[in-house]
């Protein structure tokens, strides 16, 4: 569903700040399967997510998304195939229009937008089943401003105007990093139930290691820029938290190692 | 009577030019400078084509037109250029207001002997009415100014209810939110830049259609008439919110309140000069009126929570 060739990216290049956020990351993803992206600050795996995303051109390398080579396409023609849930609630939702009004824009992501009424009946008990089914208490709200709705109700709200129409790819770019963890639960429960009934292929960014052994069927770490380690199938339902804090730290100490390590090199044999 | 009556007729012009700002400034959050060089230049050639004999309807559209252009440069700018919404604004109005003189020929274009919307309501008035004045009252009023004031009254009006319908299609919802949350709009497939071009030709088109309605109404057309009316279209926006309680009704009563804001705005100027108010000092009670419009939900707020009053009443402001 998902092929990336050789992406390269840096940011801006030639000056003091110069950051090389992805040096050449090649996967395929499957379809239905769920992947977690790990790893540090700084090792570029919500880069690798928008650059799938398309909020910016890749310097290098391929995308293909559902067998389409989107690598040149603009961001809101990606769309066509992606569902997005982003870790600010607020991005996710347009707050001085109604949960009804928003659900209404979302469902015709990557369909023609022209001048038919866009509220329509069906679409309101649609609407009303699948928020009852949050079990939030917003099936009576769907006319109220999605403002006044705290960042957990907004973010279960966002995940399901992503997938309400089914993508191909579904991107979710640690969505639950700044709720409460009660919220983020809830959220987590949601995109479990979602994912798998509707078999999505997912690619999901976290910090959180019990959300990574937890969920998903692969997982990613990455680290400056590069896929350190890919864990699939049984490799992956054996691993647990202390499996990955281990890993964890072997990238510390080597990366302690490598900077006194290659000065040593450097004053020996040059 | 003449004053006030006048003043209703103003209300509703404006109000097409506080649907244009409410477009602009509520729906894309940007206070678009274009609108006074949109409506000016909306005037003017309604001016020029109806001094030219053209029909005063497709005078006054073609006007509504030339706000289109306005606007959807002032879009192009942004989205195009990268160049910051409010300058964005400024810079198209400038240079509009070079293009308004070289259309017009001269400052100030008079619609003396020409055929205009005012004429076309005089014959209405004689034929409907029979009379050239009607009594109201103690007040003696020209019939053609009744028959002009429904004609604008029925107009923006209709215009208020296609924005409604507009803005609750597919394309509608999207362009809002677009001005509303662009990343979003993005991320669910809308090309934002487009949406801007557009909403931006949108309001400034009715703006533009304001302006010939105007000219119309007040008999001539002047490159200056353009300067200030930004505010009054935003005073009529904050007013007309002010009064509806609020930003939370929903877009209906939003343009609604738009609307009743233009004409509660014209009659409140109206009445302020009645009462002697120096010209001179009419732009300083706009500046009033608005500053009034904008704090008083804050003080019902306020005063609210003061003495803890408990109720299901919707709480103004955002």
């Amino acid at each position: 569903m998902l092929k990336l060739q050789s992406i390269r990216k840096t940011f801006h290049a030639g000056t003091a700040n110069e950051v090389r956020a992805l040096r050449g990351i090649s996967f395929t993803l499957e379809p239905g399967t769920f992947l977690m992206v790990l790893g540090g600050n700084g090792s570029g795996k919500s880069t690798l997510l928008n650059a799938i995303a398309g909020t910016f051109p890749v310097d290098e390398g391929r995308i293909t998304i559902a067998g389409r080579d989107v690598t040149r396409w603009p961001e809101h023609r990606r769309a066509r195939h992606i569902g997005r849930v982003f870790q600010n609630p607020f991005t996710g939702t347009a707050p001085s229009m109604s949960i009804y009004e928003n659900f209404a824009f979302a469902a015709k992501r990557g369909k023609f937008r022209g001048l038919r009424w866009a509220l329509g009946r069906s679409l309101r008990t649609e609407l009303r089943d699948r928020v009852a089914e949050l079990k939030m208490g917003l099936e009576d709200r769907l006319e109220n401003a999605i403002g006044s709705l705290s960042g957990g109700q907004r973010q279960a709200l966002t995940l399901l105007m992503a997938t309400w129409i089914k993508p191909d790819l579904l991107l979710l770019d640690e969505h639950t990093a700044a709720l409460d963890p009660k919220s983020a639960d809830q959220v987590i429960q949601l995109t479990d139930t979602l994912v798998s009934r509707e078999k999505l292929t997912t690619l999901m960014v976290t910090h959180a290691m019990g959300q990574a052994v937890q969920l998903g069927s692969r997982i990613i770490m990455m680290h400056q820029g590069n896929i350190l380690h890919d864990f699939d199938g049984e490799e992956k339902r054996r691993l647990t938290i202390p499996d990955l804090l281990q890993r964890f730290d072997d990238i510390r100490r080597r990366e302690l190692l490598d900077a006194p390590a290659a000065q040593m090199l450097a004053e020996q044999y040059v | 009577m003449s004053l006030l009556l006048s003043a209703l007729s103003l209300g509703f012009i404006f109000g097409l030019l506080a649907l244009g700002v409410f477009v602009s400034f509520r729906i894309f959050a940007i206070p678009d400078i274009t609108v006074d060089g949109s409506i000016t230049f909306g005037g003017a050639l309604c001016a020029v084509l109806l001094v030219n004999g053209w029909p005063p309807l497709v005078a006054t559209l073609a006007g509504g037109v030339a706000g289109c252009l306005a606007g959807a440069l002032t879009g192009l700018l942004q989205t195009r250029c990268g160049i910051n919404s409010l300058l964005a604004g400024i810079l198209v109005m400038t240079g509009l207001y070079s293009v308004n003189l070289h259309l017009m020929g001269r400052s100030n274009v008079p619609l003396l002997d020409v055929r205009t919307i005012a004429d076309q309501s005089q014959t209405v008035a004689m034929w409907l009415l029979g009379r050239e004045e009607i009594a109201i009252g103690v007040w003696v009023v020209p019939s053609r100014e009744i028959v002009m004031l429904f004609a604008f009254a029925l107009i923006s009006c209709l215009v208020a209810v296609a924005l409604y319908l507009f803005f609750r299609t597919d394309l509608g919802t999207a362009m809002r939110v677009s001005g509303n949350n662009e990343e979003m709009a993005r991320a669910l497939g809308v090309n934002v830049k487009t949406y801007r071009v557009l909403g931006l030709a949108l309001a400034n088109g009715l703006v533009g259609a304001a302006g010939a309605l105007w000219v119309q109404a007040q008999g001539f057309a002047d490159a200056q008439m353009g300067i200030g009316t930004i505010v009054i279209g935003l005073a009529s926006v904050i007013i007309g919110e002010a009064i509806i309680g609020g930003g939370r009704g929903g877009l209906g009563l939003a343009l609604c309140g738009t609307l009743i804001g233009s004409i509660l705005f014209r009659q409140l100027i109206a009445l302020a000069i009645r009462g002697g108010l120096d010209p001179n000092d009419l732009k300083l009670a706009t500046a009033t009126f608005v500053f009034i419009a904008l704090v008083f939900p804050r003080v019902v707020s306020w005063l609210r929570e003061k003495y803890a009053l408990r109720g299901r009443v919707a709480v103004p402001g955002r």
